[in-house]
């Protein structure tokens, strides 16, 4: 084939590639992952500032810090963003830096299309937040229930920030998903099977299945919505005939799902970084990895169970109900798994274990109070009230930011090159294990005793006064512990012990390569005998038999010889086009049209960027 | 993008075969593409739910019985399938490094394509200028303009990459080594035909 | 270092220990008896939920004792020693994999064949001779209208319902989707718009417990409060009775003058007052007076609160909907004196 014409020859120039502009054209895994993290991580400073705000408020009764409507703008933020913009993102640098890592492969599938995936993201994720600029922040939760979503409801541009935001958002999440499961399926080093990808590898493919098949119902709902406040149709307007709760079956088909898209890359963390530190292999690996496939599969039949108190009637709530309790049978036999992993093993407790044990120590507690309110009566007690916020911050943040923190600790010397500091690490964890428990512990008993959800203030006279005051102080305590990640992290940059190739002794091949790695990853790609394939190959199965054979030492002209894809800016370019396209509804039609062509041309140059020169053709 | 199936150990000096076809065997874009397909069966399913939802629940306005053109739609149905034909022609001449011929059935099939969007925009307008059906009439002219409105949308996006594609070949940058970007353009084009055929069933013909 | 480490790591479970445990204690003597407690029920439908939810708790409980216990145990026993060699290379056991799915199984079942016995059972239409109480609930932005068709009263905010008979709320939304729950006498149904939802239970306690709307519903969802008073049978009859006779006429200059303010002001294209106006956009205002609370159950339906409403009610409900009116400082006193006549 001819297309190797317009692949960088060589890495070295590659290489040399510095400063702004290299960073908006790259196309290398490793470096979009980086974007999404750094992202994200802002991000999530963003949705925890909001969150502390909120606290500040509810701290006593009566509070007058920030008005109602502030109040609801903060919330559906804080949700909007932790979930959009910080967790899944999150997850998405660890997606794009590990994975081809972890196969053995040089890059994703299509990697100008990751970069793209990135700039839809970043460019959603700003046009949500030029709402604060214009004064027009979302205001009706991050569910957007129809039809407090209706024009009559929601006049000014609030809503349509986040219809449209969510819309662009969601784009990034699917392109990325087509990306990464032809990654996965076809991009394996040689002799990784299906059974023998490691754990994060197949949790990763669950969550991209769950993201590209559980977008579209949310793409269909916003449309909807946008038809709704756009153009007169009435698909939520009770007085058109319409039903707002086609919203909620909609929303909840798309966010059931995307709940297991927030928590399986953190069990997927979590399955790497225990065998690693307890230097045995993930006890019943198959078994996990079939329970991360049912909880993905049970994820699309059970959305109903968030619309318990909205009245289906006895059959459809017993069906809904009996299904979200099965999902807890995978979910504890993943639980009891990893603690069967650590079972006779040397455990050694290093900060990225530390918060892989908080992890299943929070993530446990998340899961039970889940399993009370599957059975609807019970529901109808919990349901939009604080009972419910302890149970999915257990497990969202004593699940997903634990697990992910985890990953942080482990995977930090092998993207930077560094060590984070262990001690600062173990403060770390420490402060936010006290003050994640001091905030949302309190919760549950707050819930128990009648304190709903959404409320910007409550009377002084029902007993919620001094748990909620404790909450407040936890959330703080938490902010405290973000404090020192940071300091660490710029500690270790400035000073961290620099870290090698392998350096926990590892069991997964992206600890085959130097960190960080070099921009083709593996100078020679491996071969791959088993799961734990470094492992195998440095100290053999452990029952005699012979370690599996290490990959011969590179030449240097091989290594000169290895193409990578040069950089490009068309998937900056097209982002922003799209993005030009879409925030037009908001301002002039011409806007969408002028954007609408901007956004075919760059599709047209995107796709023939490869295609052969005119002077290859008729060869 | 350097697969993995590459070489096992040691050199890639010249890349033996296409950086597109990953372990499996298979083609990476064509797998995406699949993966597409997929995602947007969910896509179309979730608007046809919501047809369907609102099916017989419009407060005023005329009903789908009474503004269905099952003739003229039919004949839509038999453009879009024979295009479906033609596209295979067009692969099959293509794989065949028959450019001429291939390139001819490209554009026979954006051509129907057109045809079929022709139709459409005839009947969207009979409906809102004869039937005073328009998009905010009622919930079955906000479904199902919405949904077909979609479809056809997708089978124009469809009728421009085809025209590229004709383009191309016209100018002598498509031959046989690119039969995968034409097989990829086909799977998509059958696919919204598959659409259209279910969208067909259960909205016009099924009462 | 693992020494240090094996060190802190015992202190931390001690420590994590004593804090389980002093919480543990915490909870069993934290208030459970609060205004809107769920776990203290004063209904047969409460009592039902909350059989289940103890019976799932204790589950429950147990597990999360049989992991955490475990996690912090495995965790001591296997840390890692100096020198300690690489561990065996255990892959897995499928007696255990089959076992504790099977366990996990058997245990969902215990939680899942009451629930659904408990979910029928709290669905039931009432028996027509069972004689129940029909009150028509509509939740608007942001107050509760209560209508009780057979009675042929309307009221606002605060409903009224007898002890020891079968209560059936229909519950109807005219604007957006709000939820109606009063956490002592049981669990929340939304309220819909084109939608009868029905709350069916039978209160056993007299007494007064407040209710909140549980279902964001724009600005002031907060402020969407109100009350439910359960009265034994024979001082709910006075309290129909008493709902039931014409608005009474204001003694006293004040009050006279404060009663044709109302029909000069704006106040009658919203509100009804029996025989005087037929607003039906706000509350019915025609026994005002004998109610407890004032602006969904924000404040306690006293003189200089209601002045204070009338004023500015955007002060104290942001977002509401009755205007502010300009009034001046003897207009509302005047008007405060009538409508709190209206017993």
């Amino acid at each position: 084939m001819a297309t190797h014409a317009a692949f960088m020859p060589g890495v070295g120039s590659a290489e040399a590639q510095t400063g702004l502009w290299s960073w908006i054209t790259t196309v290398d895994h490793k470096r979009i992952g980086i974007l999404y993290g750094t992202s994200a991580f802002i991000f999530f400073l963003i949705g925890g500032i909001e969150a502390l705000i909120m606290r500040l408020q509810l701290a006593v009764p009566d509070n007058t810090l920030v008005g109602a409507q502030r109040f609801n703008e903060l919330f559906t933020m804080h949700g909007t963003t932790m979930v959009f913009l910080a967790i899944m993102p999150l997850s998405a640098a660890f997606f794009n830096y590990m994975v081809p890592l972890m196969i053995g492969a040089r890059d994703v599938a299509f990697p100008r299309l990751n970069s793209l995936s990135y700039w839809i993201f970043l460019a959603g994720a700003l046009f949500l937040h030029a709402s604060f600029l214009v004064g027009a922040v979302p205001d009706a939760g991050w569910f957007g229930y129809a039809n407090l979503t209706s024009p009559q409801f929601a006049p000014g541009h609030h809503i349509d920030f986040w219809m449209l935001g969510l819309q662009i958002l969601g784009i990034a999440s699917m392109l990325a998903g087509f990306n990464f499961i032809v990654t996965i399926i076809n991009m394996r080093a040689p002799g990784m099977t299906l059974m023998r990808m490691p754990v994060f590898i197949w949790m990763t493919l669950v969550v991209q299945f769950l993201v590209v098949l559980a977008f579209p119902a949310i793409t269909v709902a916003l449309i909807l919505l946008m038809f709704d406040r756009f153009f007169g149709t009435m698909f939520y307007v009770p007085a058109g005939g319409g039903d707002p709760l086609l919203w909620q079956h909609l929303f909840w088909i798309f966010g059931h799902p995307e709940v297991y898209i927030l928590i399986l890359p953190a069990m997927g963390i979590v399955s790497e970084v225990l065998p690693t530190f307890a230097r045995k292999p993930l006890f019943g690996a198959p078994v996990v990895i079939y329970s991360g496939i049912m909880i993905g599969f049970f994820g699309f039949g059970v959305w109903s169970h968030h619309m318990f108190s909205v009245g289906l009637g006895p059959v459809a709530d017993s069906a809904f109900s009996i299904a979200t309790m099965l999902i807890a049978v995978p979910t504890g036999v993943k639980i009891l798994n990893w603690i069967g992993t650590l079972w006779g093993g040397t455990v050694r407790f290093t900060a990225a274990l530390y918060f892989s044990l908080g992890f299943i120590a929070m993530f446990t507690m998340g899961g039970l109070s889940g399993v009370m309110h599957a059975a609807p009566p019970v529901d109808l007690q919990q349901t939009d009230t604080y009972f419910v916020v302890a149970h999915f911050h257990y497990v969202l943040f004593g699940g997903s930011i634990f697990g992910l923190f985890s990953g942080m600790y482990y995977w930090w010397p092998k993207m930077f090159g560094r060590m984070l500091d262990e001690r600062l690490g173990h403060v770390h964890f420490w402060l936010m294990l006290i003050g994640f428990n001091l905030t949302f512990f309190p919760m549950h008993y707050l819930g128990l005793i009648g304190m709903p959800r959404r409320i910007y203030t409550y009377a002084p006279d029902l007993g919620w006064n001094f748990w909620n005051l404790v909450a407040t102080i936890g959330s703080f305590v938490i902010a405290l512990s973000i404090a020192v990640f940071i300091a660490n992290v710029w500690k270790t940059h400035r000073s961290g012990a620099v870290a090698g190739p392998d350096p926990w002794d590892g069991r997964t091949l992206e600890w085959a390569i130097p960190s960080p790695p070099p921009v083709y990853n593996f100078a020679a790609i491996p071969t791959v005998h088993g799961r734990d394939e470094l492992w195998l190959q440095k100290h053999g199965d452990g029952h005699g038999g012979a370690p599996s054979p290490r990959p011969p030492v590179p030449r240097a002209e091989d290594i000169a010889a290895i193409h990578m894809p040069p950089p490009s800016y068309w998937p900056i370019v097209l982002a922003i086009a799209m993005t030009v396209m879409l925030a037009g509804l908001l301002i002039s039609y011409t806007q969408v049209v002028v954007g609408g062509l901007a956004t075919l041309y760059c599709m047209y140059r995107f796709a023939m960027e490869y295609h052969r020169p005119a002077a290859e053709a008729h060869s | 993008m350097s697969g993995p199936a590459a070489g096992g150990h040691g050199a890639v000096a010249v890349a033996p075969h296409d950086p597109n076809i990953g372990t499996t065997g298979l083609d990476n874009r064509k797998l995406g593409m699949w993966i597409f397909l997929g995602s947007d069966c969910m896509f179309f399913g979730a608007l046809i739910g919501t047809y369907l939802a609102y099916k017989g629940k419009s407060l005023s306005g005329p009903g789908p019985h009474d503004v269905f053109n099952i003739p003229l739609t039919s004949l839509s149905a038999a453009v879009l399938l024979a295009s479906s034909l033609f596209m295979v022609l067009a692969l099959h001449d293509i794989q065949r490094n028959d450019i001429k011929h291939g390139a001819r059935w490209l554009l026979a099939t954006a051509l129907f394509g057109l045809w079929f969007v022709g139709n459409q925009v005839y009947e969207f307008a009979e409906f809102v200028i004869y039937y005073d059906l328009k998009l905010w009439t009622s919930l079955f002219g906000s479904s199902f303009f919405v949904l077909t409105g979609f479809h056809g949308a997708h089978v124009t996006g469809g009728v421009i990459w085809l025209l590229l594609l004709w383009r191309l070949a016209k100018r002598g940058l498509l031959d046989a080594r690119d039969a995968t970007k034409v097989e990829i353009a086909g799977l998509y084009w059958h696919f919204v035909d598959i659409v259209w055929i279910a969208i067909f069933t259960v909205i016009y013909l099924i009462p | 270092m693992s020494r240090r480490l094996a060190r802190g790591l015992s202190t931390v479970s001690l420590l994590l220990a004593i804090a389980t445990l002093v919480s543990a204690c915490g909870l069993v003597g934290w208030p459970w008896d609060t205004p809107m407690t769920t776990v203290r029920p004063k209904s047969d439908f409460g009592r039902l939920t909350h059989d289940l939810f103890m019976l799932i708790s204790w589950w429950t409980l147990g597990i999360f004792i049989v992991v955490e216990a475990g996690l912090v145990y495995v965790c001591w026993r296997f840390r890692d020693r100096p020198g300690a060699p690489i561990p065996t290379q255990v892959h897995g056991h499928t007696a255990l994999e089959i076992g504790w799915t099977v366990a996990f199984a058997v245990i969902l079942l215990i939680i899942g064949i009451p629930t659904i016995r408990i979910i029928f059972k709290t669905q039931e239409a009432p028996a027509a001779s069972l004689d129940p109480l029909r009150i028509d609930v509509a939740g608007r932005q942001w107050w509760w209208e209560f209508n009780y068709p057979a009675l042929k009263i309307s009221t606002a905010n605060e409903v009224h319902v007898p002890a020891g008979r079968v209560v059936d709320f229909h519950l109807n939304a005219p604007d957006v989707i709000h939820s109606f729950w009063t956490p002592q006498l049981g669990g929340k149904r939304d309220v819909v718009p084109r939608r009868v939802n029905r709350l069916t239970m039978t209160p056993d306690t007299p007494g007064e417990y407040p209710g909140q709307c549980a279902e964001y519903c724009g600005e002031s969802h907060a402020n969407m409060r109100f009350r439910v008073v359960v009265h034994a049978k024979d001082d709910f009859d006075r309290w129909v009775a008493a709902q039931l006779a014409p608005p009474v006429e204001p003694e006293g200059e004040l009050a006279q003058q404060g009663k044709s303010l109302f029909t000069q002001l704006p106040c009658v294209g919203c509100h009804a007052i029996r025989g005087l106006s037929g607003g039906a956009i706000g509350p019915d205002l025609t026994h005002f007076g004998s109610r407890r609370t004032l602006a969904s159950a924000i404040l306690p339906n006293t003189a200089p609160n209601l002045e204070r409403w009338l004023v500015n009610p955007e002060l104290i409900k942001p977002g509401v909907l009755m205007p502010n009116l300009g009034l001046s400082h003897d207009q509302a006193k005047a008007l405060t004196a009538y409508l709190l006549s209206l017993k």
